[in-house]
C-alpha cells in the first residue's frame, strides 16, 4: 500500500467521522469542532493530489473563517442548547430522510460502480503543453493563476461583485430596524422590542 | 494504487451524510453545517477528477465553489442572527412565517 493510499484512507476516516459528529452531535458547539475536523480531513485529501493551493485555503477559509463565523453566531444567540434528537417532529420524518440518505447513497455508488473509470493519467497537472522549455512542472499555485487570471478572469470578477452583495447584504438583514417584522404573526410586539432599545441606549 | 474512484466514493458517503443531517436536524445551525459537508463532497469529487483527468479547471471550480459557500454562509448566517433577535431558540419548525 503507498503513501498516498495510505494518507487518503487515514484522512478518509477523519473525514467520515467528523461529518457523522456533526450530524449527531446534540450540542451545535461540538458540530462545529466535529466540522472542523471534516474540514480539516478533506484538506488533507486535497494534498494527497496536490492541490496545495486549495488544501491552504480550505483550512484557512474554511476551518478558520467559516467556522468561527458559526461559532460566533451560536455564542452570541445563545442557541448552544442541546437538542433532544429523540423528539420527531414530523411522524417519520426521520425515518425517511435515513431512507432518502441511503438511496442517494445508493445511487452515487450505483453510477460510479457503472462508469469503467477515469480516462487520463493522474498525475500533478503534467500537460505536456503546460511543460516550460527546460521541460519543469509549474507549480500548483501557477498553475491554478494562470487558468483563473485568464480563461477564467470574468468568473473572477463577477465573484468580488458576490461578495460585495453578501457584505452588503449581512449588513442590512442584521441590523436592528425599529418596527420592522413586528407586524407579522408570532412576533413580540413593537413595544417590547422598543423599550428593549431604549433601555440599551440608557446604558 | 490510489484511483479517482476512491475520491468518488468517499464524496458519495460525505455527501449522503450531509443530506440525512440537513433532514433530521431542526437548528438552522446545525443544517447550514449539513449543507457545508455536501458542498465539501462536492469540492472533492471536482478534485478527485482535476487529478484523474489532469486538469486544472477541476480545481478552478472548487476555487469559485469555495467562494459561494463563504458569500452564502455569511448571508445565511444574518439571516438567522435576524430572526433570532425576535424569537429566541427558534428551530426550523417554528419559522412558517411566510407559507401564508
Amino acid at each position: 500500500m503507498g503513501l498516498q493510499l495510505f494518507s487518503f484512507l487515514v484522512a478518509g476516516v477523519v473525514v467520515i467521522t467528523g461529518a457523522l459528529g456533526v450530524v449527531l452531535a446534540r450540542n451545535p458547539v461540538h458540530s462545529a469542532l466535529f466540522l472542523i475536523q471534516t474540514l480539516f480531513g478533506v484538506a488533507v485529501e486535497f494534498l494527497v493530489v496536490e492541490a496545495h493551493f486549495l488544501a491552504a485555503i480550505q483550512v484557512i477559509v474554511y476551518a478558520g473563517a467559516i467556522v468561527i463565523l458559526f461559532l460566533f453566531v451560536i455564542m452570541l444567540l445563545g442557541v448552544d442548547t442541546a437538542e433532544d434528537l429523540k423528539v420527531d417532529p414530523i411522524v417519520g420524518q426521520r425515518t425517511a430522510a435515513i431512507i432518502t440518505g441511503g438511496a442517494i447513497l445508493g445511487l452515487l455508488l450505483a453510477v460510479i460502480n457503472s462508469v469503467d473509470g477515469v480516462t487520463g493519467t493522474p498525475g500533478s497537472l503534467r500537460n505536456t503543453d503546460e511543460l516550460s522549455a527546460t521541460g519543469e512542472v509549474l507549480p500548483n499555485v501557477d498553475q491554478l493563476a494562470e487558468t483563473i487570471f485568464t480563461t477564467h478572469v470574468f468568473a473572477f470578477e463577477v465573484t468580488g461583485l458576490l461578495l460585495t452583495v453578501a457584505v452588503v447584504g449581512a449588513v442590512v438583514m442584521a441590523r436592528r430596524v425599529p418596527g420592522a417584522l413586528q407586524a407579522l404573526p408570532g412576533f413580540p410586539s413593537t413595544d417590547s422590542v422598543e423599550s428593549d432599545a431604549d433601555l440599551a441606549e440608557e446604558a | 494504487m490510489l484511483t479517482p474512484t476512491y475520491y468518488l466514493v468517499l464524496s458519495a458517503l460525505l455527501f449522503s451524510i450531509g443530506s440525512v443531517g440537513l433532514l433530521v436536524r431542526r437548528n438552522p445551525l446545525v443544517m447550514f453545517m449539513s449543507v457545508e459537508l455536501m458542498l465539501n463532497a462536492v469540492n472533492l469529487t471536482f478534485i478527485g477528477f482535476a487529478w484523474g483527468l489532469n486538469d486544472i479547471g477541476g480545481q478552478v471550480a472548487v476555487f469559485f465553489v469555495m467562494v459561494v459557500a463563504a458569500a452564502e454562509v455569511v448571508v445565511g448566517l444574518a439571516i438567522v442572527v435576524a430572526i433570532m433577535k425576535r424569537r429566541d431558540g427558534a428551530t426550523a419548525d417554528d419559522l412558517s412565517v411566510l407559507k401564508g
